[in-house]
Formats: C-alpha cells, structure tokens, sequence
C-alpha cells in the first residue's frame, strides 16, 4: 500500500511535466495543424541550454529556466518563420516530413555540439529526499511539480486573459475574420510555434536535473508528448493538462508493478490503446458521430 | 527508359564482382541492395497509398531476429529463415493494417513508431529470446544446397552480392507488376483522394492492409538478408537512424515511383561511404536531415521525377506521378 | 422502388439535419431534391451512399435493406453518388481517372496481378476500352490524356460524372452536378443527363437551378429544415405555396 502510494506521487509529480510537454505540443497540432515531429528537440535544447548557462557561475539556477524557455522560444520563431511559413498552404504530410528533417538536423547538431557523453546538471537543492509519512519525495522533483504547475497556469491565462491569447484563438478559429479585425495572421503564427517550443525547453531545463542529459533524450520526449496529446485530444489545453498526469502515474505504476525495462513501452501502449480504442481522446467531450 | 541505356546499368550491375576490386565496396554495394529492397517496401506504403510509415525499422528488424532466432536456435535452414523473415513481418504489418482501420496521416505515423518502440523494447528486455543487447551472433550464411553436389555456402562477399541482386531485381519486378495493376490503381485512388475511391467502390481498409503486409514482407525480407550477411543480429537493427535512411532514400529518391527508392537506396549508401572520410557520422546525419529538407522545398517529387521531367527520354511507359496540386 | 428511404433523421450535436424524412425514387427516372441552403439535402446523400449514420430510418435499395453499410459496399451494389466540391484524383490524368472508377469492373487481385500477367493485360484493355467509351460518352474525348488538375471547371464536373458512371451505377446520386456552370454548360449538364437517363441509369439529384430542375426532372422532392414538405412533379411542387414560403421566407406572398 505505502508502495503504491509512492508511486503515485512520484507519477504525480512527473506528470505535470510530461503536461507542460504536451500542451505545448497540442497547441500547435491542434490550432496550426502541424505535425511537430521536432517537439522532442526544443526540450533537448532547453536542457542544453540550461546546462550551458549553469555553466558561468555568474547564472543562478533559478535563471537557468527562463533562460532555456527565450532559447527554445527563439528557435521556435526562427524554426517557424523559415520552414513554416514558405510551406504554409503545403499538404499536412510534406510539413510532418519536413519537421522529420529539422528532428534530424537538430538532434545531431547537438550529438556534434556536446558530444554522446551523458552530462548531468548541478542543482542547489539538498539530495536528502523530505519524508511526509509514508512516502517520500527529493526536494528537487518538487521543485519541478511546482514550477511546472506554475507554468501550466501561466499558459492558461495567457490563452485565455490576454489579448494575444484572444488572438491566438480567433486565428485559429476563423482566420479571416481575425486578420479583418487587425490581427497579424503571420506573427501569431510565428508566436504560437514559439509557445509550443518555449515550453517544450521549459520542459527540458526541468527535467534535466532529474535525469541526465543526452542528445536523444528528445526521441522519448517527443513520445511521451504525442501520448499526452493523443490521450486529451488534439488542440485540448485542459485534455493535455491531465493527459501528462495520466501518463506519469500510469508509467510509475508500470514501472514499479511489471518491469523498469518496460517503462517507456507505457507511453507506446497508450498511443496504441487510446488511437484505436477512442481516437477523440480520453477527455474530449463525447461527440455523437452522425 | 530506352532499351540501351538500361541494358548497359544491368550490364554493369551484373558483372560487379569482376570488376569492383576494394571488397569494401563490394559490401557497399551489398548493403546498398539491402536498403533498396527496403526502400521499395517503404515506398508501397508511403508512396502509392500515401501512409508514412515510421516503425519499418521494426518490420527490418523483426525479419532479421526471425531468421537469425531458426537458424541459430533451431539450426532450420537459413532459406526457411528467409520464409520467415517474410512471412512473419507480414503477419505483424496485417496487424498493424487491420488496427490501423482509420487511422491516416500523423495518427497511423505515431501508431507504427508505438509499435517499433515496443518492439524494440521487446528485443531489449525479453532476454530469454533475444538475447537483449548482447544480440545473437554465429547467424550462418545461405547455403544453395543442390542435389548431387555439396552444398555451396554464399559466405563470399560475390556471391551474397548476386543473391541480394537477384532479391531486389525481384522485388522490383513483383513491386511492378502489383503497381501496373487495378490493384495499384486502387492504391494510389488511396492515396489521390480517398473519399472518391470508396464512392467508386474501393475497399479502403481491404487495400490499405494488403499495402501493409506486402510493405512489411518486403521489409521483413530485407531483414533476413542483411542477418545472413553481416552473421549478427542485435537490438541495434531498430535503430532509428534506419528509419531515417529509408524516408529519406525513399523522399529524396521519388516517392510514387519505381526507380526513384532504388536510387535513392543507391545514392544514400555509396554517399555515406564516400563522406566516411571527410566527415563524422554526426554530420553526415545531420546532412541527411538538411538534404531532406532540401529536397521537399525545391524538388518535392524526388530526384527520378526531376530527372525525368528534364529528360523525357527517360520517362518509364507506367503511370507516371504529376505533380500535386497544393491542398491547404 | 429504386431507393426507399422511411423515416430518416439524423441529429448531431443539438442539430436535427433531416427529420423523418420518407420518399421513394421509381428505377429509371431523374429525381431531383431541392431545398434551401441547410436544409439537408447532402446530410440525405451521404446518409444514402453511406458516409453518415442516420440517428433513425432506414434506406432501401432494390428492396435490400443498405442503412449503415460502407460506402465501397453500396457502391459495389450500383449506388455511386457524386460530391459537392469537385472531388477528382488529382495527380491522375482524365484517362487514369476513369480507368480508377472502373475498379468495380475488373475483378484481377494480387495474385493475378503477380502471376497471371496474360490475364491482367487482356483485364486492362478491356477496361481501357470501357474507359475510352465512358470519356466519349461525357465528351472529354479530346482531352483524355490531359492532368485532371489542368482541365477547365466544366470539364472538371465532367471528369466527376465520368468517374461516377465507370463504376456501373444503376443508381446516380449526383450532388450538385450543375453549380458554378455557365448557361451553356448548364444545358450541356441537362442533356448529358438526360442520356444517363436514356442509358437506363437512375439518375437522383440534389440542385439550385430552378430552371435545370424543372426541365429534366420526372418528380421533384423538396426539403426544408431537415423536413420533406414536397413530393411530385415538377409543375405541382413549383406552384405548392410551402414552397414558395420556403424558398421566400415567412411572410412572402404566393404568386399565382
């Protein structure tokens, strides 16, 4: 029982991450429509990044996050404005390999960049793990709940109080009348893929100290967000939200109950289960197909 | 393509071991007729139905594991190996087909990297039968067993080069004879515009499965070769920078065209091998990814088709793929 | 009864696009449904030719039951329906179109396909010629090897009706087969469908033009807000004051 408990928690607590991953992810699936293969990528270049900054002893640790989501954002804009946008009106499948490609390209610039060797990340917090009765948790994995939580809440809003939020969706939803209203249809473009990557590097400076780093941590990351996406449905923030907390407790128990080696296959079988059982999503509101 | 410039390719390509002298190239070449008749299978699903597959690293791999696992564990022949490594495949791909029911585009994307993820993890986990990361080593070579004479091993760098030859000429072939066919209509109705192709009559999920096991099969076969070839097999064969390799032979090459994966198969292996001495393995990946790009951007057809649209003498007499309009 | 279709609706999302919808097309007459915009007339298409589900009711052809089957299986049966927007095989040429339609008509598998190479050509210039004769029929003859993406609109709507016809309908759904077309082409459109009709086929179609309508149509079935508010001859319905209320909004006045 206090077992199963744990495993809860830790599942909990990396879930909300494996969140953050995937509203990223299903905000550009869902509202550009654009398959982002590369997703994985931007959160490999924010643990680098954060690396990298940690790196000057000047860097605080706290700063090495904002810090990787402006680099993954920027690679986002940069990645938008020269791929994206020249493709723009291209079938769904040129744009998926396309992002196929910039997966590649990114994914080896960084093996050339920092070498195979798996790094690891310093971190100020204390290893001694808190104990709260019967289960107990590292100080630094709250610290990564916690902000990830914050992040999550800060998208939301973002989405849903601010103008360019507003903006966003009215794009997404009916563009022309949205650029008859004033809206810069080009740059909320470019903004909206940047969100998703920022994210995605946020992600990445998170879980960086957890694990360790190495250049395809991406591959599975990419995974776990398509899982997160595909169990919450396509476009769905709050779907995703859950989406991450299903996957992080299903993966815990996975590994704690039938086999560690096993762990990343949870991801698979979730992809698996959920497109061929309920391909709407776990959370999409129930549509009555006519 | 006219009768003299192709007899003069066959030529060459059939008297290879005579005048090829570096073995290394020879097993170039090997490897490079490996990847052709894995590109080609790639390609049935990718350009004729308009699915991508990202798993057929784990129909490559699991015809490998197949023929390696008899011949080594249960000491069959390493032909019945070969059966297997096709039919087996095959099984897994009519799974996949028969799961995959509506699912297109980037959902039947992620469910065929779901399923090579968990295979892979299957040949690394599953100790018992596959050895896990130590792989399977002491794959025996093919033998042509011939009544009256003793049994001729094709462990020689020629003759495993006419063998895989004689497999991608086959495959071809068959490849050929299924596309200029109603059934390779009724693919590419698949892929032009699938609404239409069920209002006249087209079993989408029927021909979408069939496309499955003959691409998977195909792949599978590929498999089985390279295991008799290189005598190892290990979790490495799911790597996915083979799935990387095929999109981009079967991309760069032409897509929805014959010649176009064998060329890219070709090119994308004799490539490497010539870069292997100026640069790293890092950057000629990272070239791959570029080059993809590159292709999609300013020759979205593939090299055979620009080709062919430069030169029409080079146009082959079956249906010919004309550019897309764009959809948005 | 060609097609019999009893007490069909369909609801999804709050929305009831047809309701109770009943009526029967006689074998070998042109059908037209007409309606105002929404009303329901392509929801009772795919519903017929199988690309939605009716909540409720059922659809009858030749007297077998076919609600629910998919739609490569009612066309197997001779219901092959036409689409709204032009829906061609755009990497195809005119010919490669037909040739696609002419799928229910060959019969070759794999195995043929693979082993039975005498069979498949003597298959595939059967069907060539069956193709060549179905491109003449709607004449396209002069452009049969032309891209399909490069042909003029009309002959584009034309192209649709070939690939239709290839897939030996006894019964046509023809979805709009006039929109978008000059006068002329509209009068090409009429009399290629009165040859249709001449052929044997059942023609059934859903259009906006009044006049094309009226002209060819042996029976005219009206729709509006998911409801059938009119069923017969073309005279009758045009004169019928629902109609007219109909088409005109509440309030207007019948003309004599």
């Amino acid at each position: 029982m206090d077992q199963l408990l744990q495993h809860l928690l830790n599942g909990l607590l990396l879930g909300a991450t494996y969140s953050l991953l995937g509203i990223g992810l299903t905000l550009v699936f869902g509202l550009m429509n654009v398959v982002n293969f590369a997703h994985g990528e931007f959160y490999t270049l924010g643990a680098y990044a954060a690396f990298a900054a940690l790196a000057f002893p000047a860097v605080p640790f706290f700063l090495a996050i904002p810090l990787a989501i402006v680099a993954g954002a920027l690679a986002g804009a940069v990645c938008e404005r020269v791929l994206l946008r020249p493709l723009r009106g291209q079938s769904i499948d040129t744009v998926m390999l396309v992002m196929i490609g910039l997966w590649i390209v990114m994914q080896n610039a960084e093996l050339l960049a920092w070498g195979g060797v798996a790094k690891s990340v310093p971190t100020p917090f204390p290893t001694e793990p808190v104990v709260a009765g019967a289960v107990s948790v590292a100080p630094l994995r709250i610290f990564v709940f916690v902000v990830s939580g914050l992040l999550i809440l800060g998208a939301h809003l973002l989405l849903s109080r601010t103008k360019l939020g507003r903006a966003m969706r009215a794009t997404f939803q009916d563009r022309e009348t949205a650029a008859l209203m004033g809206v810069s249809i080009e740059r909320i473009h470019t903004v909206t893929f940047a969100f998703g990557a920022g994210l995605a590097a946020a992600a990445g400076a998170l879980l960086g100290p957890v694990f360790l780093l190495y250049p395809s941590m991406g591959d599975l990351a990419s995974l776990k967000a398509f899982s997160v996406v595909i169990l919450g449905g396509l476009g769905n923030f709050g779907g995703a939200a859950l989406g991450g907390l299903v996957l992080g407790i299903a993966e815990e128990l996975g590994a704690g109950y039938i086999s560690s080696g096993y762990r990343d296959a949870v991801g698979f079988l979730m992809i698996v289960a959920v497109l061929l059982l309920r391909p709407s999503g776990l959370f999409a509101r129930a549509e009555r197909v006519g | 393509m006219s009768r003299l410039p192709l007899a003069i390719v066959l030529l060459v390509v059939a008297t290879a071991p005579a005048w090829v002298w570096n073995p290394y190239q020879l097993h170039t070449l090997i490897m490079a007729g490996i990847f052709a008749v894995l590109a080609l299978s790639l390609n049935l699903l990718l350009g004729y139905t308009g699915q991508l597959s990202l798993g057929h690293a784990a129909f490559f791999g699991i015809g490998a594991y197949a023929s390696a696992l008899l011949s080594v564990k249960l000491e069959w022949s390493p032909w019945i190996g070969l059966l297997a490594a096709i039919a087996l495949p095959g099984l897994a791909g009519y799974v996949i087909g028969r799961l995959a029911l509506k699912l297109r585009g980037a959902y039947f994307v992620l469910l065929t990297i779901s399923f090579a993820g968990c295979v892979s993890l299957v040949s690394v986990n599953w100790m018992d039968l596959t050895n896990g990361p130590l792989g399977i080593p002491g794959v025996p070579p093919v033998e042509i067993a011939l009544p009256g004479l003793s049994p001729l091993s094709l462990r020689s760098k020629s003759a495993y080069y006419y063998l895989v030859l004689v497999a991608v000429v086959l495959a071809y072939l068959l490849c050929r004879a299924l596309i200029r066919s109603r059934v390779g209509r009724a693919l590419v109705a698949l892929r032009e515009n699938e609404t239409l192709a069920a209002s006249v009559g087209i079993d989408a999920t029927h021909y979408l499965v069939l496309a499955a096991v003959w691409s998977a099969a195909m792949a599978g076969l590929a498999g089985g070769l390279y295991a008799h070839y290189t005598r190892f097999v290990s979790p490495e064969v799911f790597l996915f920078t083979y799935t990387v390799t095929m999109v981009i032979m079967v991309v760069a090459g032409g897509k929805g065209t014959l010649a176009g994966p064998i060329v890219g198969a070709v090119l994308f292996t004799v490539l490497p091998e010539a870069l292997r001495e100026l640069t790293s393995y890092q950057w000629q990946m990272l070239l791959y990814g570029v080059l993809l790009v590159a292709v999609l951007f300013f020759m979205p057809e593939g090299i055979v088709p620009a080709l062919r649209a430069a030169w029409p003498a080079l146009r082959a007499a079956g249906p010919a793929i004309r550019r897309r309009g764009r959809t948005s | 009864m060609t097609l019999e279709v009893r007490d069909l609706t369909v609801r999804f999302g709050g929305v009831a696009a047809l309701v109770g919808v009943s009526f029967a097309v006689a074998p070998g007459t042109v059908t037209s449904l007409i309606g105002p915009n929404g009303a329901g007339k392509t929801t009772a298409f795919n519903v017929i030719s199988g690309f939605q589900r009716p909540t409720q009711g059922t659809v009858h052809h030749d007297g077998q039951p076919i609600t629910g089957w998919r739609p490569h299986r009612i066309a197997a049966r001779g219901l092959v329906r036409t689409f709204q927007k032009t829906s061609l095989f755009p990497g195809l040429t005119v010919r490669e179109n037909v040739l696609t339609g002419l799928h229910l008509r060959g019969r070759l598998g794999v195995a043929a396909a693979l082993l039975g190479r005498g069979r498949v050509r003597d298959e595939e210039r059967r069907l060539g010629a069956e193709a060549d004769r179905v491109i003449d029929f709607v004449g396209l003859g002069a452009r049969r090897h032309e891209a399909a993406t490069a042909l003029a609109y009309g002959d584009q709507r034309r192209l649709e009706l070939a690939v239709g016809l290839a897939a030996q309908p006894r019964l046509l759904l023809l979805d709009e087969p006039a929109s978008g077309m000059t006068a002329s082409e509209k009068l090409a459109v009429a009399a290629l469908i009165g040859r249709i009709r001449d052929e044997g086929i059942t023609v059934f179609l859903v259009e906006h033009d009044m006049r094309l309508v009226m002209d060819i149509s042996d029976r005219v079935l009206v729709l509006n807000y998911g409801r059938l508010i009119a069923d017969g001859d073309p005279a009758a319905v045009q004169r019928d004051p629902e109609v007219i209320r109909a088409y005109l909004g509440a309030g207007a006045h019948a003309h004599a």
